[in-house]
């Protein structure tokens, strides 16, 4: 079980649980404003961008380079910038917290 | 032959060069081919713009036979976004329950009567129909209005013997004056009202407006989504053993949706007006010449898509663009994604297997390429499960 926050726009908490399946998943289902999951997690559609917390980008790791060509081209990517349907929930995510980007 | 394929036309010219010339009607067009470089140009709207003269980015260009500018994809940002933003909402609307419903009750009704006939063409009684249904809920129009347009045909700009056919285009354009005539500002009522209530920028949206969104919503899901049924229906009766696995693992379906899009890419390509002399992978490109964004060979790629021939029904990382990319990605998607989901659901609900009797594929002709982009007909008989 893991706790995730989503910092929506306007700096407002959304927190959810999930156990497993991808992070884009979960914030689907609890209707995470600005997660909108298009293409249900093929890194197809970048509309699961988030901004992890720098101290917690160890905590979920870096882009694969297909990910990395997704999101270079994104107006509102920095080096914290993941699509979150690539972010497997894991117990030692618990705690994390992911900022909804653009 | 198998018929089901869509092949790769763009391959030695991608990997060789990465760019290939066609001349459209004395406009010629720079095709830009690999998947990276595709997207960079269709992020950079300030030296690739879509806001041309009417007409111009398509291919083949459509200026000798339409002033009306397609809104939003014929407007760039500042003011595209404003437009999107009026419009986003309205096209997300595929995702609720209600929508999904009636679209799951239109398809399943169409899917019953054609395993009671005989033989059908996928083309004309199937894809047609489903389209132009469907297009009632995107629209939140009149049920019976489907009829109108399956009237019309396939092809609303086309006749059998001219890729553009003005006079059939003039149809579709009165139809819409008409339409936008009768109706008045209702923010709850089907499109024409809701837009003719909007405002974008502080103005109320003129007649010109109205119609450019409202041919764009008509015209640039029509072939597509036709294509996209066509080429689905086509590869299941090569491949039931496809059905049978997606029956077995339904959680694979929004994957399988993805890869068929990607692998069919129901629109070859869409072009961009270059505002001033660039190049594209070292290729130099002239100011006010044309490029075109090639997503059918994008989508090949091979330096990003392992095995891009082949169809891999639960490919996990696919990042296509078949339905384009940055700001002008298609409007539809959402309602185009919703349509192959019901369709992909109800046939393996109903369908034991489909026998093609005969087919006529749809090739276009791109300069030195030959495309199949889907089928002009396509004769088969389906048996129930
Ligand atoms: S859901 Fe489409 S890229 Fe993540």
């Amino acid at each position: 079980m893991a706790k995730i926050t989503f910092m929506t726009q306007g700096n407002i908490p959304v927190v959810v649980e999930g156990e497993s399946g991808s992070v884009m998943a979960l914030a689907v289902e609890n209707n995470v404003a600005g997660i909108d999951g298009d293409c249900g997690g093929v890194c197809s559609c970048a509309t699961c961008h988030v901004h992890v917390a720098q101290e917690q980008y160890a905590l979920v790791g870096e882009a694969s380079e297909i990910e990395k060509d997704m999101l270079e081209l994104d107006d509102d990517a920095n080096e914290y910038s993941r699509l979150c349907c690539q972010i497997n929930i894991t117990p030692a995510l618990d705690g994390l917290v992911l900022t909804v980007a653009g | 032959m198998k018929n089901y394929q869509s092949s790769d036309p763009f391959k030695e010219a991608r990997v060789s060069s990465g760019c290939a010339h066609m001349n459209d009607q004395d406009d010629p067009v720079t095709m830009i081919l690999r998947l990276k470089d595709v997207r960079k140009t269709a992020h950079n709207w300030k030296t690739f713009q879509s806001g041309a003269a009417p007409g111009r980015i398509v291919i083949p260009s459509e200026v000798n036979i339409r002033d009306t500018r397609q809104i939003p994809f014929e407007v760039d940002p500042p003011l595209h976004g404003a437009f999107r933003s009026l419009l986003d909402p309205w096209f997300k609307r595929p995702l609720k329950a209600q929508y999904q419903e009636t679209l799951a009750q239109q398809v399943n009704a169409l899917v019953d009567d054609v395993l009671k006939a005989d033989s059908i063409d996928v083309v004309e009684d199937f894809a047609l129909c489903l389209q132009s249904r469907a297009l009632t809920l995107l629209l939140n129009t009149d049920a019976d209005e489907a009829d109108t347009w399956i009237g019309w045909g396939t092809h609303v700009f086309r006749s059998e013997d001219d890729p553009l056919d003005g006079d059939k285009a003039a149809i579709l354009y009165d139809y819409i004056d008409e339409k936008i005539k009768a109706s008045s500002p209702n923010p709850e009522g089907d499109l024409y009202s809701v837009l003719l209530a909007a405002e974008v920028e502080g103005k109320k949206l003129t007649h010109e407006e109205i119609k450019g969104i409202m041919i764009l919503t008509f015209a640039g899901g029509r072939d597509t989504v036709i294509n996209a049924v066509t080429n689905t229906v086509s590869y299941f009766a090569q491949h039931p053993e496809s059905l049978a696995r997606l029956r077995n693992e339904p959680e694979i379906i929004g994957r399988a949706i993805e890869e068929l899009i990607r692998y069919f890419t129901p629109l070859t390509q869409m072009g961009r007006v270059v505002t001033q002399d660039t190049q594209v992978c070292e290729h130099a490109i002239k100011a006010d010449s044309r490029v075109s964004l090639c997503w059918a060979s994008a989508n090949r790629d091979e330096s990003v898509f392992e095995s891009p021939n082949d169809v891999i029904l639960d490919r996990k990382l696919n990042p296509h663009v078949s339905f384009g990319f940055s700001h002008h990605n298609c409007l539809g998607a959402t309602h185009a994604r919703q349509i192959m989901r019901v369709l992909i659901e109800t046939l393996m609900a109903k369908v034991g297997s489909i026998d093609i009797i005969d087919f006529e594929e749809n090739i276009e002709y791109l300069g030195e390429f030959e495309r199949k982009v889907g089928f002009h007909k396509l004769h088969v008989n389906i048996h129930p499960r």
